[in-house]
């Protein structure tokens, strides 16, 4: 990128190369974390306003013109509030669980590609990578509940641990079908497999279908969203592993919740949808198809929120072992044989 | 419906699909919010809201301490007591309504015989410190001559139902 080329040359002038490199990564860090942070804020207003039209009403409008700065005084709100400790609790793990739900979220956003050149690390097992960290997820939650101290919040943490190492199963074997057709574990490979002569149809979603509906909807189970949520289940148990955390803590298990959502669309837009590929022939590739189609996915989780009733507990065991393992396994196969005999128009080149 | 045609609804996740279409149509209906403060929803004439007690045109009360209503009131929130004026007739000293205890029920009105103890349509009010929802015979009397336009065009306007 020309920016950061410039930037390299200009501080390499006055500073050793190591603290240049530095200050160069931590630059694109903060570049993806904040904006991040912001769609994450407004990603709550969206909720907001999108479940409030679904019911027929308007939403959050008395903040700041048309309500747009309410996120902002969500924030405040939550930032001022005390950090209520319980007695019983453990105090370190109990601070400690939020910033390991949060941090594996935002982690894993290293790998993914936003254009051509657009990654901060460019590594050659990507998708392992994301896969590691999306699974470290699941600790923070664990570790909350356990460390409450609390009925409610041990309950929703060992709701939270079954259900999510479940669907990482099928979420695992899906993935494999992705690799088995792009033939690479870097995503912005993947990404370049993806394209082809017919646009939207070269992409990998048609023929790895019901890998990609199974993919999206166990994301959505991992991300613990309606019609998944047992693990908060506030009609059951209060509201699930966090029931203790106030302030800032958690607004750090907020955070950690929208931005792992916002991960699993950018996962699902890269692996199915192109990622910044352009799905009409004359406009060129860039961010923004990758964000118009992060916003596609990001829509669909708060329909789902908007229509769906939470599962029952069986239910959702049923649902991750007993019918989205069997479809995944057998697609695999079919991607295999279909990469092994090149079928047009997909893998003909593989 | 056969096994078979089941089982491919659910694994074409028809049904879902089916709530989404519905939900989402509502995503693009009008929004029947009303912005409260701004906007009001229609009021009814028989609207029962804050107590007041009524004065005849020539400004005499209207009540003559024959404490139906404190009779009547199923809360028991009515408190009266009596005495004979110095014109010989019978005059309330004392007419309490503890709005904290009232359910708004609208039986002390009905009982009036002389359509003094009435509700008016206004609800808008709070009050700040103990004794604030404790209405005196003072403050019902000053609602009465607050709101006494409205009271009588509401009666008139439902007379022809009692």
């Amino acid at each position: 990128m020309n920016i950061v080329g410039f930037l390299e040359t200009q501080l390499g002038a006055f500073l050793p190369q190591p603290v240049v490199l530095t200050t160069l990564i931590v630059l694109k860090i903060l570049c993806i974390v904040l904006p991040l942070m912001g769609a994450v804020a407004y990603l709550t207003f969206a909720e907001r306003k999108i479940i409030g039209y679904i019911q027929v009403r308007i939403g959050p409008n008395r903040v700041g013109p048309r309500g747009w700065l309410q996120p902002i005084a969500d924030a405040l709100k939550l930032l001022t509030k005390e950090v209520i400790i319980p007695t019983g609790a453990n105090r370190f793990l109990f601070l400690l669980a939020p910033i390991l739900a949060l941090g594996p979220a935002l982690a894993a956003w290293a790998v993914i590609p936003f254009g051509a050149e657009m990654v901060l690390a460019d590594i050659n097992a990507g998708l392992l990578y994301i896969l590691a960290l999306t699974s470290l997820g699941v600790y923070g939650i664990i570790v909350a509940g356990w460390a409450s101290n609390s009925k409610y919040a041990f309950l929703g943490a060992m709701r939270s641990a079954a259900q999510i190492v479940s669907y990482e199963i099928a979420m695992g074997f899906a993935l494999v079908g992705v690799l088995i057709a792009a033939g690479s574990l870097n995503l912005g490979d993947i990404i370049e497999a993806q394209r082809g002569g017919l646009s939207i149809f070269s992409w990998f979603w048609v023929p790895l279908f019901p890998l990609f509906v199974i993919y999206f909807i166990s994301g959505v189970a991992e991300t613990n969203r309606a019609p998944f949520d047992v693990s908060e289940g506030e009609s059951e148990i209060v509201a699930g592993f966090h029931v203790e955390y106030a302030g800032m803590a958690f607004a750090l298990f907020f955070l950690a919740e929208y931005a792992n959502m916002i991960l699993v669309s950018g996962l699902s837009a890269v692996l199915f949808l192109g990622g910044w590929l352009s799905p009409i022939p004359g406009i060129p590739d860039g961010i923004h198809w990758l964000l118009a189609k992060i916003g596609f996915f990001l829509f669909l989780f708060l329909w789902f929120r908007a229509t769906f009733p939470r599962y029952r507990y069986d239910q959702i065991m049923r649902l991750g072992w007993k019918v989205f393992l069997p479809i995944t396994i057998v697609w695999i196969v079919v991607v295999a044989a279909m990469v092994v005999w090149k079928l047009p128009p997909w893998f003909a080149g593989a | 419906m056969s096994t078979v045609t089941s089982y491919l609804k659910s694994l074409t996740l028809w049904e879902l699909l089916k709530g989404m279409r519905l939900t989402g149509r509502y995503l693009i209906d009008r929004k029947i919010t009303v912005q409260y403060p701004e906007e009001k929803t229609p009021q009814s004439p028989r609207f029962r809201g804050l107590h007041a007690l009524r004065r005849y045109p020539n400004g005499e009360e209207r009540c003559i301490a024959c404490k139906l209503c404190e009779a009547v009131c199923p809360a028991l929130a009515i408190t009266i007591e009596s005495e004979p004026r110095d014109d010989g007739t019978r005059r309330t000293t004392r007419y309490d309504i503890d709005l904290s205890k009232c359910i708004f029920c609208g039986f002390c009105e009905e009982s009036c015989p002389v359509d003094s103890i009435v509700e008016t349509r206004h609800f808008e009010y709070h009050g700040e410190k103990r004794g604030d929802l404790l209405m005196t015979k003072d403050k019902l009397l000053a609602n009465g001559d607050r709101f006494e336009a409205q009271i009588a065009a509401d009666r008139a306007a439902e007379a022809r139902y009692r």
